[in-house]
C-alpha cells in the first residue's frame, strides 16, 4: 500500500489501541477503506485529526436490520474511509466532538435513517422539519410513503434556536423566502445594534428526497437527477455520479469523453464565477461590475448553448460518457472567445481591484480566520481563501487533469475581498485550461454503452466542482438499480463557514458575506 | 475613474442591438404593449423557490442583465409579496416550503396571478411528489401560466410573461 498518510493512519490507531481491519484500496478507489469497530468510532476520529486528516463526509445505508456506515477522511490526495456497522438500534459514538462539520451530516443521518449518536454535541433535528414524524424515518426500507390524505404540512414554528438574552440584544428572523430572487432558508441573527453576535442557520426548506428518489433507479435516471442536486453545478455533479458508477464497474471511459467533461466542467466553473463576482459588485451597490461580468457571463453560457445544446450544459455528461461532440471550427472557436475572454476578464478585473468604494466594503467584511477554516474542513474557494489549498483537481487528478499543468492560487486573508479575488483568478487558470484541454481533444467516441451489472457493486466520485470538491457514493444492486445515492455537495462544508464569518460584521453586510460564500441550499436540503 | 468611463463607452448599448437578440428583442417589445394594456406600464414579480435545483433561479437573474434587462419592460422583481401583481414560482413544492407558499401566496392582493416555471413547477418534473414534495405548483395554490423548460431560458421566461398579459383574469 502505497499511500503513506494512509499507512501512518494504521500506525498512530496501532498506537492508541484501536482496532482496525486490514486496509483495502479496492472496493471504493481512489480511497482505501479501512473497517472500523463501531465502538471505536469516535476515537478513531480523534486519531484521524492527530494525524491532520480532513474529515470530508459521512452516511450511512440501510443494510438487513442493522446500518453500515461510512466516513471519508483525506490528506494530501489520500482517500480514507473508515466503515462500521451498527445494529439497528446500537448508537453510533458521534464524531462531532472531533470534527464539528459532522454535526449537521450525522443529524441528516439521524432524520433520514434513525441513528442515533451518543456524545453528540448537538442533538436537534435538522433536515427533518414537519413533513414526516420523529419516529419515521424516510430512508428506512420499512418507510410508508402515504401520498393521499396527508394534509396541509405546518410550518416549522417550533425549533429551538439558540437564543440570547440581555439589554440591547435584538433578534432578526430572516426567511425561509427571502427578499431577492434567491433558494429559501432561514436565518436567525442575534445583534446589538447593527454589530451581529450570532448567526443561526436553519436549512432543510428545500429537501425535496432526493436520495430517497434515487433508489430504484437506473444509471442513466439517477445521473439525470444527480444533475439537478444543485442546477448550478450541474456538469460537476453529474460527472461525479458517473465517476462513481464508472468506479464500480471498472467502466474506462473514452478519452474524448473525459476531455470534453472537462471542458464543461471549466464552461461551469467561469460562468458561475463571472456572475458571482458580479453580484459581489451588486450586494455593495457597484453596477459597473455587475453589467459586466453577467454580459460576460451571458455570452459565455450562449456559446455553451449553441454548442453543447443547453446554456448550463445539463444532461450532456452521462454514464459511459458524454451525449455530445464537438467539431473542429468548434474548438476553434471556443479556443478564440477562451482567449479573448481572458483579457476582458483581467481587465475588468483589474479595474474593480483599482476602485477603493469597492476595496472599502469588500477587505476585512466577513473574515474566515486559516484557523477556523482548518477547524471546520472548508473546501473549494472559501477554504482557497483562508489559507487551504484543497483542490481534487491538483491532489488527486482524475483523468484528464493529470496531464494538465495549472496552478492553485490561495490567500490567507480570508474576507469577502480574499474569495472574490480567488474567484477571479480561478477564471484565468479555468481558461487556460479549457485552451489546453481543447488544444489535445483525443480522437475517438464520445460514449460507450454502459456495461449490464451482474453484481452488486459500490463507488466513489470525487470531483472539484465549481463550488469545491464533491464527494458522491453509489451503491448498485445486482440488477443494476440504485440501492444507494449520497451526493456529498461541497455546501455541507460551506455552510457553517458562513455562521463564523459573519459575526461581529454589521447586518447590512450579511447578504455581501452570504453571496462571497455561495453555498447551494438544494445541495445541501437534498 | 476614466478608464471605468472608457469601458462603460466601449461596451456601449448592448441591449438594443445584441448580435443574436431577433426573438427576445420582438418578444419584449410586445411584451412591453401587453403591459401598458393591462398594467399601465408596470408589472411587480414577486419570485419565490419552493424547491427548486437553483438553475431555474439563474435563468430568472439572467433576465436583468444587460441582454434582456427585463426592467426596460417595467418588469419588477419585489421584495414584499404585498407589494405583487405576479407570483412566479420555481421547484416542485418542498412540503418544507408548502406553508411558505400559501403564506406568501395569501399576502398577495388581489388581482393576482401565478406563474409556474420549469418543468418542476409545472408538473413536478424529476422530482415528482414523494415524501418530502408536493409535486407541481398546482397542487398548492392556483397556477395562471405554465412555463415549461429545465429549466426555462430568459427568452421562454419573457414569451411565459406575454403569454399571461394575454390571459383575461377571472374573477374568483
Ligand atoms: S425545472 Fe429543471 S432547472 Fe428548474 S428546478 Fe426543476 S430540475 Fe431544476
Amino acid at each position: 500500500m502505497a499511500d503513506t498518510e494512509i499507512q501512518s493512519f494504521v500506525n498512530a490507531c496501532a498506537t492508541a489501541n484501536i482496532p482496525v481491519g486490514e486496509p483495502d484500496s479496492y472496493v471504493l478507489p481512489p480511497a482505501v477503506v479501512i473497517p472500523v469497530s463501531a465502538p471505536f468510532w469516535q476515537r478513531a476520529a480523534r486519531v484521524a485529526q492527530g494525524c491532520g486528516l480532513r474529515w470530508c463526509s459521512f452516511w450511512a445505508s440501510p443494510v438487513d436490520e442493522s446500518y453500515e456506515l461510512f466516513c471519508v477522511l483525506e490528506k494530501s490526495g489520500d482517500y480514507l474511509v473508515l466503515r462500521t456497522r451498527t445494529g439497528k438500534e446500537e448508537p453510533l459514538p458521534s464524531q462531532a466532538p472531533i470534527y464539528p462539520a459532522a454535526d449537521r451530516l450525522e443529524r441528516h443521518a439521524h432524520d433520514l435513517l434513525g441513528i442515533e449518536f451518543v456524545d453528540a454535541p448537538d442533538s436537534r433535528r435538522w433536515t427533518r422539519h414537519q413533513a414526516w414524524k420523529e419516529h419515521e424515518f424516510p430512508l428506512r426500507p420499512d418507510f410508508i410513503e402515504s401520498l393521499s390524505q396527508r394534509g396541509k404540512t405546518a410550518a416549522d414554528a417550533d425549533y429551538p434556536f439558540v437564543r440570547a438574552r440581555g439589554r440591547g440584544v435584538v433578534e432578526i428572523p430572516v426567511g425561509p423566502v427571502h427578499a431577492g430572487t434567491i433558494e429559501p432558508g432561514h436565518f436567525r441573527f442575534q445583534a446589538v445594534g447593527e454589530t451581529v453576535l450570532n448567526l443561526e442557520e436553519r436549512l432543510g426548506y428545500v429537501h425535496k428526497g432526493i436520495e430517497k428518489l434515487a433508489v430504484g433507479r437506473e444509471p442513466d435516471s439517477l445521473v439525470r437527477l444527480a444533475g439537478r442536486v444543485s442546477g448550478d453545478s450541474t456538469v460537476s455533479h453529474s460527472w461525479a455520479a458517473c465517476q462513481a458508477l464508472e468506479r464500480a464497474t471498472a467502466f474506462e471511459v473514452p478519452p474524448r469523453a473525459l476531455c470534453l467533461r472537462a471542458i464543461m466542467a471549466e464552461r461551469e466553473r467561469v460562468a458561475n464565477h463571472l456572475g458571482d463576482i458580479g453580484a459581489i459588485c451588486n450586494d455593495v451597490g457597484f453596477a459597473f461590475g455587475q453589467y459586466q461580468l453577467t454580459r460576460l457571463k451571458e455570452t459565455f453560457v450562449r456559446t455553451s448553448h449553441t454548442i453543447f445544446g443547453h446554456r448550463f450544459m445539463m444532461d450532456r455528461v452521462v454514464p459511459g460518457g458524454v451525449s455530445c461532440d464537438i467539431d473542429s471550427a468548434q474548438i476553434t472557436s471556443m479556443v478564440q472567445e477562451a482567449k479573448g475572454l481572458t483579457r476582458e476578464a483581467a481587465e475588468i478585473v483589474s479595474m474593480l481591484e483599482h476602485s477603493e468604494s469597492l476595496e472599502d466594503r469588500l477587505m476585512t467584511t466577513g473574515r474566515l480566520t486559516p484557523e477556523q477554516a482548518d477547524q471546520l474542513g472548508v473546501v473549494g474557494y472559501v477554504g482557497r481563501a483562508s489559507g487551504r489549498g484543497v483542490d481534487v483537481r491538483h491532489d488527486r487528478p482524475y483523468a484528464p487533469y493529470d496531464r494538465l499543468k495549472f496552478a492553485v492560487p490561495v490567500y490567507r486573508a480570508g474576507d469577502v475581498a480574499a474569495r472574490a479575488k480567488i474567484r477571479a483568478d480561478e477564471i484565468g487558470t479555468s481558461l487556460d485550461l479549457l485552451c489546453q484541454l481543447l488544444q489535445s481533444v483525443p480522437e475517438g467516441p464520445v460514449k460507450e454503452s454502459f456495461p449490464d451489472v451482474k453484481i452488486a457493486c459500490e463507488g466513489l466520485g470525487i470531483v472539484e466542482g465549481w463550488r469545491g470538491e464533491i464527494l458522491t457514493y453509489v451503491q448498485l444492486d445486482k440488477d443494476g438499480t440504485v440501492t444507494r445515492f449520497f451526493p456529498r455537495d461541497p455546501s455541507w462544508l460551506l455552510w457553517p463557514a458562513l455562521e463564523l464569518l459573519v459575526q461581529d460584521n454589521i447586518v447590512p453586510d450579511f447578504p455581501v458575506c452570504n453571496k462571497s460564500v455561495n453555498a447551494s441550499y438544494s445541495g445541501h436540503d437534498l | 475613474m476614466l478608464k471605468l468611463f472608457v469601458k462603460m463607452i466601449a461596451t456601449g448599448v448592448i441591449t438594443e442591438e445584441p448580435p443574436d437578440e431577433a426573438t427576445s428583442a420582438a418578444l419584449g417589445a410586445e411584451l412591453k404593449r401587453g403591459l401598458n394594456r393591462y398594467f399601465r406600464g408596470s408589472i411587480a414579480i414577486r419570485h419565490v423557490d419552493a424547491g427548486s435545483c437553483n438553475a431555474c433561479e439563474l435563468e430568472i437573474h439572467a433576465l436583468s442583465n444587460p441582454f434582456y434587462n427585463v426592467e426596460r419592460y417595467g418588469v419588477h422583481f419585489v421584495a414584499s409579496p404585498r407589494h405583487a401583481d405576479v407570483l412566479l414560482v420555481t421547484g416542485p413544492v418542498s412540503r418544507h416550503m408548502e406553508a411558505a407558499l400559501r403564506r406568501t401566496w395569501e399576502a398577495m392582493p388581489h388581482p393576482k396571478w401565478v406563474i409556474a416555471s420549469g418543468d418542476c413547477a409545472c408538473d413536478g418534473g424529476e422530482f415528482g411528489a414523494s415524501y418530502a414534495s408536493c409535486g407541481a405548483v398546482d397542487n398548492i395554490i392556483p397556477v395562471d401560466l405554465r412555463i415549461p423548460g429545465c429549466p426555462p431560458a430568459p427568452t421562454d421566461l419573457l414569451s411565459g410573461l406575454l403569454q399571461l398579459m394575454q390571459t383575461p383574469y377571472v374573477e374568483e
